[in-house]
């Protein structure tokens, strides 16, 4: 019981680093910006302005989203350092990367 | 007025040089082009405007079957608000055609999403066709969990690997083909090693005095790379046709018109009957081209195959929903 308080305070107090968030748009068949560098710790939202569904695949399978539609937004919190490479499966011309450091 | 005649593209150019005499001939009529083998030669033969042809040779056919495409059931956004009611419209233009066609091709994307209620949508109308369909499936047929799951459950059954497939009708020998799975990272659409040496197999069986039409979803030739439009391993498919007297292959996606002739091999992409899309490089994006509600339909349409007794019995006649 007191663990479990203990790391809920813990989740709390680290809060502020896990709550850093950056949008990519997806618009005109595009990932702006196409390289995001972030740090760890870093939630990444996508969100689709086009008229046209798109998906956001990490091409490790890192992560995949499922068809976006209009406004539609998919997020991913960024834990690990490295890169990671990702691209549309609709339409495999977009491609995105977002580069994640210490 | 002649509606295509005043788009601000042709793509002859671009595709096309040596063909562009010929190609040209396809940007005059209102209401389509038949286009009729004669002699090795593709020609076009205009349609009038009631979307008769002058010239019979190019109508005297032995039988004929329709291609639909891109009904993407389930858009809903500004450059066409209601594909239902629009695939309906394509729907009744083929039960209206004078001659019941033999068999109908859909070139994939029923749906946008696919859902399964878009599916639903869909089968619904097209059920109202007067004539057994063939599908292969489009990108957006396979975008649910399962990847393609819903698609193949309703249309795979007696199909092969993600449901590519042969069939014969009337001496003419058609082949199915699927490019909308596997996609890579940067790369077009692909066919697949499996596909590739099922079609080897499959065209052992076929003389190659018989007429041969394929139809798959995305190009099988590369119209505009930057835009995805083609298929990467296309070309290997392509040379297994090669020795064939006739081969039409027959696309959709790209929702327009665009052919091109080479040797025995006439390609050829039909309209969609949801939205157009621009011509190859004249917008940012391939995305969606919104025109005025009153001329949407001239953008949106069916092609008609006729095949003629004789040594190139194929003929393509697109006509558009006005
Ligand atoms: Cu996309």
């Amino acid at each position: 019981m007191k663990t479990r308080l203990l790391a809920l305070l813990c989740l709390m107090l680290s809060m502020p680093v896990w709550a850093e968030e950056v949008k990519i748009n997806i618009k005109e068949f595009m990932f702006m910006p196409v390289v995001l560098n972030v740090s760890v710790g870093t939630k990444v939202t996508w969100v689709n302005d086009d008229q046209i569904p798109h998906t956001v695949a990490e091409t490790r399978k890192v992560f995949r989203s499922g068809a976006l539609d209009t406004n539609d937004s998919f997020s991913w919190l960024f834990d690990k350092p490295g890169e990671f490479e990702y691209f549309c499966v609709l339409h495999p011309q977009m491609t995105g990367k977002i580069v994640v450091t210490q | 007025m002649d509606i295509r005649s005043k788009r601000p593209q042709r793509t002859d150019e671009l595709l096309n040089p040596d063909r562009r005499t010929l190609l040209k001939c396809s940007a005059w009529a209102g209401a389509g082009v038949i286009w009729a083998m004669s002699g090795g030669i593709p020609r076009a033969f205009a349609l009038d405007e009631t979307g008769n042809v002058a010239d019979p040779r190019a109508l005297a056919s032995s039988f004929h079957f329709v291609q639909i495409s891109d009904s993407h059931i389930g858009f809903n956004k500004e450059a066409n608000p209601e594909p239902v009611k629009t695939l309906q419209v394509a729907i009744d233009r083929v039960v209206a055609l004078p001659q019941r066609p033999s068999l109908i091709l859909h070139t994939g994307d029923i749906t946008h999403l696919s859902k399964a209620e878009e599916f639903d949508t869909a089968a619904q109308l097209l059920k109202g066709l007067p004539s057994t369909v063939h599908y292969v499936p489009g990108e957006h047929d396979t975008l649910d969990e399962g990847g393609g799951k819903l698609y193949l459950e309703r249309y795979g059954k007696g199909t092969r690997g993600n449901g590519w497939y042969s069939f014969d009708d009337h001496g003419v020998h058609f082949i199915a083909l699927v490019n909308v799975f596997n996609f890579q990272a940067g790369h077009e659409a692909s066919l697949g090693a499996d596909q590739l040496a099922w079609l080897a197999d499959d065209l052992r069986a076929v003389s190659s005095s018989t007429p041969i039409v394929v139809f798959t979803h995305i190009p099988l030739w590369t119209i505009y790379q930057p835009w995805g439009w083609g298929t990467e391993d296309g070309d290997h498919a392509i040379a297994m046709l090669r020795k064939y007297g006739s081969v039409t292959v027959l696309n959709g996606h790209i929702h327009q018109v665009i052919q091109k002739v080479e040797g025995n091999i006439t390609f050829h992409t039909a309209r969609g009957t949801a939205y157009p899309q621009p011509a190859p490089g004249t917008a940012p994006s391939p995305g969606p081209m919104t025109v005025a509600a009153d001329q949407l339909r001239n953008y949106l349409g069916i092609t008609d195959v006729r095949a003629t007794q004789g040594d190139h019995p194929l003929a393509l006649i697109d006509s558009t929903l006005v």
